[in-house]
């Protein structure tokens, strides 16, 4: 066992040979208290020393304020609650779950506030046994990254990750992970399949898997669903309501994380969901793409990461366009203000940006409508000046677009011919009046 | 008396907002805005520990409402954002109450979550913190002796439960989060007139701080008792002070029955073998009954399923505490663990409708002998199964003696089955919330003085010469601070008057059946003002309160001048009309006239006029006429 306390906590318990999990008794001026040394993060302060007492409660006593300390007991034996074993029902289609880490994938140890990475199925059909009835399910551990750590590289892995199982017989696949980024990957990994016939459904949580009141097993339950259905596409499938009732399907590179941390977060843009999933069954809404278990998917990896998003702002120094080409990036996206726009200095910067050969793509900050650089004089100055409309793309969607574009070709007719063609249905061909405002609860 | 141990757990809501968010804590009586829905997601594993009580695949199913208001509660109480920091107005109260009662705050407060699948809480647990602890000098003083305190925790009050059965709950959650204070004493308390006293005393310390809410609800007792012999028994939820001694002598006797109906099981030779879990299906047997009951239930496709309790004659019907018998017991743990209404047993037959035909077929289809009894039930199969097992189950421990249980304190001081008695709580760090180091904060306190309820009444007997009994009535109902408000701007006034109209006047008419809850501090000054200035007779203030609860919003000033005052040459007239009326008497004997006089115009004025003031212009026209 190690001891996590560091400065002058740390100092002290060294001293007297306490490591973290040891039963301990601290005497204090008034107090003499008997527990369980708890593990201290790091950001804490080293002056408290934190033991878990008989009663449960966790207590933090100043160090400075110890007279007297004795261990009682060193080292606590571990005693996990039995799990048992299962067996893969006959019949039942085979989904594999590739895990890239978030509240999904782990739970926190009761003992110690820890939180650890389940390692078998199991553990998750201890939670959520409904889905041994719909598909027999597997663990493929990729990595365990808070979603905001990850890059183009991490896409690259869950794409070979998910096409290498969909390739093996898989009925789907999925994908758990964190919610901060999941619409950038889910739009990643949508641009980097090719021929795919068969569900990719991102799933996570927006309170951990471990709480009572976690939104994980409704998740979980209803991306199962998913992933034995007859979609054939990329797809999040996250709650659609603050209630445990249903959860949209919706495309990869239509969707965003609309709250900070509601369950029912993620919302599509300038689309319908796919479909509307219970416990029970599902339902569709939309036109997708049919599954087909005949296709075999290949990935198209090649990606360059050298992509900037800018979000402008009334007033903003044109000058820091200028960075942009000074730091070696190879393309731009910008969130303009409504229709696709930005201050009249900025254009000047964009032109010049587009003549060293760096691809300006506009989106809007007001994700919902698309960008039309013909209404105003400033967007026909922006035309003028080379830049791509970037249609109906949410900015995070073209930016993992232009990255996927740049990495095929740098030349600049081709890459505004490939951003204002619909490759996976990032574009959409017409917006429904029923888009907006994004409300479908019935 | 038998060796008694009882331990309180005191919690006191605060009067402050919500303790994780901004949220105002406001219990709102209209119907919610909007539900949610929700589920428990427990892992099966972990089930067994948290709550013995709670069957997987039951608490799974199981529904959650939660009636949320879109102006007075937010995201926190709907689980839908984690929470904000702990309010730190709730922690200094916390933390002056540890004062009062010389208990040692930590040196840094960790809130938990302590897990609970009831649904009273939308996160699944409730948050709860340590937040000081006692030592030997941490204890109350009662007439019996010292009680100490152990524990002072701050915790979220659960949501408000409006509907439970089995399939589903319904909660509102406006209360959900309100800041309580909840205060366990050492098992020091040895009989039940002690432990109504502590909790009085504890009481009425928390409310001198003037920073704890008051009214129905807002304080609670819970009872930890052992008893020598028998068990320990946690009664949650006892409200009124009064009921503390009646709960535990009535749990004393409780005991003390099932200890008998133990050893009579011994006598007739029971075994734990004999209690077999094999049910009859006894629908056609009940059928004929011409109860409605059973007619009803059974058209729904319900059945009766019976099981047998082998010499159990005449003691399912014993009674072990007023108005309850061991069968009560039974049917507590089969309502608990599969959500029937009740069971029959046979010592209430016949009756329900079944008569002695019914009950003989019964007993011959289960093979029932003379001193066997049966018990069943009406339901769907699978739960009527349950129940059954529940009430064998219960049988079973009621030949080892009286179990250890959680229960409900019922109205009437009777006590009701709610679960096992939990092990230790599941409690794991609220990872959402820092710890909390309270330096800054007892710094600030160290200045702070705590005035004791004995010396504010102390110092209002000797300050204002008030007797006891309204002092302390001053202190109880708090009306402290308005008392000392009107005595120090009314100095005309006598200070027993305004103890008086503030305590027994106010109660008086509440008695009554007047809402003078309705009735404003600041129109109480006024009133006291007019009658200071003259303006409004002493006689007059009951009525005109009387008049006011039933209309709060008039003007005090205009309903004093239209109605509670007298026009001055009206009263001139009165005033010489007695006197010509006593002439005589008054030059026999010109105390007695004066009294008489007074008493006439008194009378006369329906008390529209200050006596004092009567006085004086009698004794004005008496002299001028002289
Ligand atoms: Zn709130």
């Amino acid at each position: 066992m190690a001891l996590t306390y560091r400065g002058r906590a740390g100092k002290f318990l060294s001293d007297r040979g306490v490591k973290d999990y040891d039963l301990v008794l601290v005497e204090t001026d008034r107090l003499s208290l008997k527990g369980r040394v708890i593990p201290r993060p790091e950001l804490f302060d080293d002056t408290h020393l934190v033991i878990k007492l008989n009663n449960g409660y966790n207590v933090g006593i100043s160090v400075d304020k110890i007279k007297n300390l004795k261990i009682l007991e060193k080292g606590w034996k571990h005693r996990e609650p039995e799990i048992p074993r299962m067996e893969p029902r006959k019949g039942l289609p085979y989904v594999p779950m590739v895990v890239t880490g978030g509240t999904i994938s782990s739970r926190v140890d009761y003992r110690t506030g820890g939180v650890r990475a389940y390692e078998r199925p199991e553990e998750l059909l201890d939670i959520v046994p409904e889905i041994a009835d719909i598909a027999n399910i597997d663990y493929r551990p990729l990595f365990a990254e808070f979603s905001e750590n990850l890059t183009a590289g991490h896409w690259v892995k869950i794409a070979e990750a998910v096409a290498k199982e969909l390739n093996s017989g898989a009925s789907g696949v999925l994908v758990a992970h964190g919610t901060d980024t999941m619409h950038y990957s889910a739009a990643a990994v949508s641009f980097l399949m090719k021929n795919l016939g068969k569900p990719v459904v991102f799933v996570g949580a927006q309170r951990s898997i471990d709480r009572p009141s976690t939104d994980a097993v409704l998740n979980l339950i209803a991306s199962v669903r998913v992933a034995v259905s007859e979609i054939g596409e990329v797809v999040i499938v996250m709650h659609g309501s603050s209630s445990d009732e249903f959860a949209w399907v919706i495309r990869g590179v239509k969707a965003r994380k609309m709250h900070t941390s509601r369950r029912d977060a993620f919302l599509p843009v300038n689309s319908m969901p796919i479909a509307k999933v219970t416990r029970e069954g599902i339902e569709y809404l939309s036109g997708f793409r049919r599954r087909d278990d005949s296709l075999k998917v290949e990935i198209d990896t090649k990606m360059d990461d050298r992509v900037f998003l800018l979000y402008v702002w009334p007033g903003m120094d044109p000058k820091i366009v200028q960075i942009i080409k000074d730091l070696d990036y190879h393309g731009l996206v910008v969130a303009g203000t409504g229709l696709g726009h930005t201050p009249y200095e900025v254009i000047k910067e964009l032109e010049r940006l587009v003549k060293d050969g760096i691809p300006v793509v506009m989106t809007s900050q007001t994700l919902f409508g698309r960008v039309n650089l013909r209404v105003y004089e400033t967007g026909r100055l922006l035309l003028k000046a080379g830049v791509i409309p970037g249609e109906d793309m949410l900015p995070e969607v073209a930016l993992v677009k232009l990255m996927y574009v740049l990495g095929h070709t740098r030349n600049m007719e081709e890459v505004r011919r490939l951003m204002m063609t619909n490759m996976v249905g990032e574009i959409s061909r017409s917006i429904s009046m029923r888009f907006f405002p994004p409300c479908w609860v019935s | 008396m038998v060796e008694l141990k009882v331990g309180l757990e005191i919690h006191q809501r605060l009067n402050t907002n919500k303790l994780f968010c901004n949220c105002p804590s406001k219990i709102i009586e209209r119907e919610p805005d909007e539900w949610l829905i929700r589920k428990m997601g427990v892992s099966y594993s972990e089930l067994g520990s948290i709550d013995p009580a709670a069957r997987f695949e039951v608490l799974r199913d199981r529904e959650f409402f939660y009636g949320i208001y879109y102006d007075e509660t937010c995201e926190v109480e709907a689980d839908e954002s984690p929470p904000l920091p702990m309010n730190e107005k709730a922690l200094e109260i916390a933390l002056k109450i540890a004062k009062i009662f010389n208990m040692i705050p930590l040196d840094e407060i960790h809130v938990m979550r302590k897990i609970v699948v009831d649904g009273s809480n939308t996160t699944g647990f409730q948050r709860t913190a340590l937040v000081a602890m006692g030592d030997d000098e941490s204890y109350v003083e009662t007439s019996k002796g010292r009680v100490h305190l152990r524990t002072l925790c701050l915790e979220e009050e659960s949501a408000y439960i409006v509907e439970s059965r089995r399939e589903y709950a319904k909660y509102k959650l406006d209360r959900l989060g309100i800041p309580l204070v909840e205060i366990a004493t050492a098992p020091d308390i040895h009989d039940p007139d002690q432990a109504e006293e502590t909790a009085l005393k504890i009481g009425r310390m928390l409310r001198a701080t003037k920073e704890v809410m008051r009214g129905l609800g807002t304080i609670r007792q819970d009872i930890n008792i052992s008893i020598e012999g028998g068990a320990r028994q946690e009664i949650k939820g006892v409200q009124e002070l009064e009921l503390i001694p009646e709960v535990i002598r009535r749990e004393v006797r409780r005991q003390r029955s099932l200890l008998d109906i133990k050893r009579e099981m011994e006598r007739r030779g029971l075994s734990e073998d004999e209690l077999e879990d094999s049910f009859a299906n006894v629908t056609p047997e009940i059928s004929g009954s011409n109860s409605r009951m059973f007619r009803k239930a059974l058209s729904s496709g319900n059945v009766v399923l019976a099981v047998k309790l082998p010499k159990m004659r005449g003691l399912l019907g014993r009674e072990i505490q007023p108005g309850r018998r061991f069968g009560t017991e039974l049917a507590g743990y089969a309502k608990v663990f599969s959500g029937v209404k009740g069971i029959i047993h046979s010592d209430e037959l016949p009756g329900y409708g079944i008569d002695a035909n019914a009950i003989s077929s019964i007993a011959s289809k289960l093979g029932l002998s003379e001193e066997d009894a049966f018990a069943i039930v009406v339901a769907e199969k699978g739960s009527a199964e349950i129940a059954l097992g529940a009430v064998l189950r219960r049988v079973r421990m009621a030949l080892k003696g009286v179990p250890e249980e959680t229960r409900r304190a019922l109205p009437d001081g009777n006590t009701e089955f709610m679960r096992p008695m939990p092990g230790s709580a599941r409690m794991y760090p609220e990872t959402d919330i820092p710890p909390v180091n309270p330096e800054l904060i007892l710094m600030r306190l160290a200045s702070w003085r705590y005035e004791s309820p004995e010396e504010v009444v102390e110092r209002l007997m000797r300050s204002y010469g008030l007797p006891l009994e309204q002092a302390d009535m001053l202190f109880d109902e708090e009306k402290v601070d308005i008392f000392e408000r009107i005595a120090s701007s009314c100095r005309h006034l006598s200070k027993r008057f305004i103890a008086d109209v503030l305590t027994s006047k106010m109660r008086y008419l509440r008695r009554e059946g007047h809402p003078v809850n309705l009735i404003s501090e600041k129109m109480l000054e006024k009133i006291l003002s007019l009658v200071d200035k003259g303006v409004l007779a002493k006689e007059a203030v009951e009525s005109l309160l009387a008049d006011l609860s039933l209309n709060p919003k008039a003007d005090v000033e205009e309903l004093v001048r239209s109605k509670y005052s007298m026009d001055e040459s009206l009263l001139r007239r009165i005033v010489e009309e007695a006197i010509k009326k006593h002439r005589d008497l008054l030059k026999e004997d010109k105390d007695r006239a004066l009294k008489k006089i007074i008493g006439e115009v008194m009378r006369r004025a329906r008390g529209k006029v200050d006596g004092r003031r009567v006085r004086d212009l009698v004794v004005e026209k008496i002299e001028s006429e002289a």
